[in-house]
């Protein structure tokens, strides 16, 4: 749909006045849905937010005195009298992974018009996510019970205690919100909520979950392995 | 689905029917932009009150009893904190922001107007919240308003128990307020501008406003951040930013955190702040200009790329503001280097303003006179920068009324300077009354002169190394007896100013009332936000049709035009198109 305007801004230079002219854009600049554009500018706002707590973690990494303590080894699980470093971690970042599968095949699904298989991958994200923060919570359990607290530990720098909980708390809350707001999402769309609007707000959950990820990617080498 | 822009999609406007929905619970980007206004005018006023109360000790010590040294403080503290982020950042984005992007770029609300209004009532919460702290055990926070650790939350700093916890929550529910209406500032620039406004014909007012509105969504989690982890030291014990410290004797739990990662924190946030505060301003000033100059302003493409690049710059200067802390000289050079940098765009402003009005058809009227002001606080406020952007000469007047005189002339004043111009300027629009002329050039008088009278003694007083934030200067062999005269002198004139306040707030809520009907576009703009329908305009905006844009924001003393200027929405004439290319 177009409606004829006279912007008399016909500019031919290909250098910079080109470049400018075009970005410069009669109503809108970028060819996508608000609710798009709105989730990306907050995606950014909140990758600074990782970024600081990422940094502020590093910082005190490097200017505590005492020992960090081997992540691979606090991390590690005995199954079936196997000793098995970093098991757990691996396991939540392949349930994470894969759920971002489910939820980019629910958003093909969704733009094909598959109302019910949309709803089903996308409660199925939503259950790979809620699994995730099931692991974390016998994560947290599990070093509380051995001795772990924000302000100390018995394995050294109380630095550890304190950057874990503060940035898989922070994910947490963040993958715990995803799992909600993917619920309900699922069930408007499975309503049929959406047939008049379009399926655009698919994409939009699918934007923040994937995101979510993307950060645990982060925090995983960032925490887990260094 | 193809994508529709906003301007084409069809409206289903449904105006609101009860008084709540109309007045309380508004989603209207115009009602939310009142209700964001008057609530940062009325904290405001409290951080007005705080600095006379820290004035008359000040000025004349051991003279009231009821000011203790730790009150002091925590009047330091609250008075900065609130005039900073809850009125001036609140009132910029969240008032002017809210009531002008959509008017501005021809929109009939914001793209998520839910949104909006959430944005409100988080920021009416972190008020409240922040204004708590008044009356809970031990008073709000006197860290100062940077919260520096250790000492924000150790005993020994009033407040330092449900003070500052109380601080920091409202900060976080602010910042989350902040996010709410900056995503739709942002969007709705980007994605709902009405036919022909390209970003190119924005009035600057937008893009000043946008920019800020930018640095704001990637600044304040720094700020949310370093909130979180002082609360997890303070209330969890965690050592982020603590030192192991002995305390009164005692050895406290604290051990391997870092102070100086909070200072970077903090500034990583605080320094884009200024430019938060300081774009919307220069936007705003750059119309109100050319408006009441009756003459195009001068440079607009200059002056959008000035924008975006003090902006971009912004976020690469915040350790000026931490050379006392101690830093490796390298990096000391490197942001003082930046710093002098941003000078340069910030220049370009200031020439272009004065040369907007070089040569203008100058109306002397109350918003130009403010605007006016503006140009001669920001031009002395910002040479003092230059001084204290320099690692040598930062050292000896760091922590002085030098510095105190530098932001207030630059990030105080002078936004409050453009504010005023503002306020004074869309006051018709928003009321469709007349304020009365004669008390508002009276106000304007009182503010500017009595700037000067309180700023620039403050200078003096820093060269001399008189410090800042103490609660009284006892006898030091280095002060002079002189200093505290000035400090009387400040006085008075700092609580002449304040008073004069009430003139301002007398003339706004009386001309509601008596004031002449403004009828359309009283100043003769050009720009859409004076071409609606109604005056005040109405919800939705625009009536059944969105306006067509068809030039730029500044078509003032066009020569062959019936009147000395052409808005926005007028076509482009066949006189206009032989006489050449009218167009940015």
């Amino acid at each position: 749909m177009t409606i004829e305007t006279d912007t008399s801004t016909t500019y031919t230079d290909p250098g910079v006045d080109g470049m400018v002219s075009d970005w410069s854009s009669d109503r809108q600049t970028f060819d996508l849905p608000w609710g798009k554009l709105m989730m990306w500018i907050f995606l950014l706002s909140d990758t600074f937010i990782f970024s600081v707590f990422l940094t502020g973690y590093m910082n005190v990494r490097l200017s505590q005195t005492a020992t960090w303590p081997n992540t691979s080894e606090v991390f590690a699980l005995e199954i079936a009298g196997t000793h098995l470093p970093l098991i757990l971690i691996a396991i939540m970042t392949f349930v994470l992974i894969t759920s971002s599968g489910t939820m980019a095949m629910a958003v093909n699904f969704a733009y094909n018009g598959d109302r019910r298989k949309t709803a089903i991958l996308m409660g199925a994200t939503a259950l790979l996510g809620a699994s995730f923060v099931g692991m974390q919570a016998f994560e947290w359990t599990k070093l509380i019970g051995e001795g772990v607290r924000p302000w100390g530990n018995p394995m050294g720098s109380p630095q550890f205690g304190a950057a874990f909980f503060m940035i898989t708390g922070f994910h947490g809350l963040h993958v715990t919100a995803g799992v909600i707001y993917l619920s309900i999402v699922a069930r408007k769309v499975a309503r049929g909520d959406y047939e008049k609007k379009g399926y655009a707000i698919v994409e939009i959950t699918g934007l923040y979950w994937h995101f979510v990820d993307l950060v645990w990617v982060f925090i995983f080498a960032f925490f887990y392995l260094w | 689905m193809q994508n529709v822009a906003i301007a084409d999609q069809i409206d289903e406007l449904h105006d609101p029917q009860t008084f709540i929905t109309k007045y309380i619970w508004s989603q209207d980007h115009k009602v939310i932009a009142i209700q964001y206004g008057l609530t940062a005018i009325f904290v405001g006023l409290i951080a007005l009150a705080l600095s006379g109360l820290m004035r008359l000790q000040l000025g004349f010590p051991d003279a009231f009893d009821f000011i203790n040294p730790s009150d002091y403080l925590q009047f330091v503290t609250m008075h900065g904190m609130i005039m900073v982020i809850y009125l001036l950042t609140a009132l910029l984005l969240g008032g002017f922001g809210n009531y002008l992007i959509p008017l501005m770029i021809g929109a009939r609300d914001m793209v998520f107007p839910f949104l909006n209004m959430l944005s409100y009532w988080f920021y009416l919460v972190s008020v409240i919240v922040l204004l708590t702290s008044f009356f809970v055990p031990g008073g709000p926070t006197g860290a100062g308003w940077t919260l520096y650790p250790p000492q924000a939350i150790l005993p020994g700093t009033p407040g330092y128990d449900w003070g500052i916890i109380l601080m920091l929550v409202s900060l976080a529910i602010f910042i989350v307020a902040f996010t709410m209406g900056g995503l739709n500032y942002v969007t709705t620039v980007l994605q709902a501008r009405t036919h022909g406004m390209t970003l190119m014909r924005m009035p600057l007012t937008i893009w000043g406003i946008f920019t800020a509105t930018v640095l704001g969504l990637l600044a304040f989690p720094a700020l949310l951040v370093s909130a979180i982890m002082m609360m997890l030291d303070k209330t969890l014990g965690t050592s982020f930013f603590m030192p192991a410290l002995v305390s009164l004797g005692e050895n406290l739990d604290y051990s391997g955190g870092s102070p100086i990662l909070f200072q970077h924190l903090f500034w990583f946030f605080g320094h884009p702040e200024v430019y938060i505060v300081a774009l919307p301003a220069f936007g705003m000033v750059s119309d109100v200009l050319a408006t009441h100059a009756r003459k195009s302003i001068f440079g607009y493409r200059m002056m959008v790329w000035a924008i975006v690049v003090i902006g971009g710059l912004s976020f690469f200067v915040w350790a000026h503001h931490m050379y006392v802390s101690g830093m490796d000289p390298a990096f000391g050079f490197f942001f003082a280097t930046t710093t002098l940098i941003i000078a340069v765009p910030t220049a370009i402003k200031v020439y272009n303003w004065v040369l907007t009005l070089w040569k203008g058809n100058i109306q002397l009227t109350v918003p130009m006179l403010f605007a006016i002001g503006f140009i001669f606080t920001f031009t002395h406020g910002g040479l003092t920068g230059l001084f204290l952007g320099n690692v040598t000469i930062d050292l000896p007047l760091s922590d002085t009324y030098f510095v105190v005189a530098h932001f207030h002339m630059v990030m105080g004043v002078s936004p409050i300077m453009v504010l005023f111009a503002a306020i004074y300027h869309w006051y018709p629009l928003l009321t469709g009354k007349m304020f009365d002329e004669r008390l508002g050039k009276i106000h304007f008088w009182f503010t500017f002169l009595g700037t000067y009278a309180i700023y620039l003694p403050m200078h003096y007083l820093g060269f001399l190394g008189v410090p800042r934030r103490y609660f009284a200067m006892g006898s030091m062999d280095f002060i002079p007896d002189s200093a505290q005269t000035l400090n009387q002198s400040i006085t008075i004139s700092a609580l002449i100013v304040g008073f004069s306040q009430l003139i301002f707030l007398y003339n706004v809520f009386v001309s509601l009332r008596n004031g002449k009907p403004a009828g359309h576009n009283p100043w003769g703009a050009t720009s859409l936000e004076w071409q609606t329908p109604d005056v005040p305009p109405r919800h939705g905006n625009w009536g059944p049709k969105l306006p067509q844009v068809y030039r730029w924001a500044y078509d003032y003393g066009v020569p062959g035009a019936k009147e000395d200027f052409i808005p926005q929405n007028h076509p482009v004439t066949d006189s206009e198109r032989t006489a050449g290319e009218h167009d940015a």
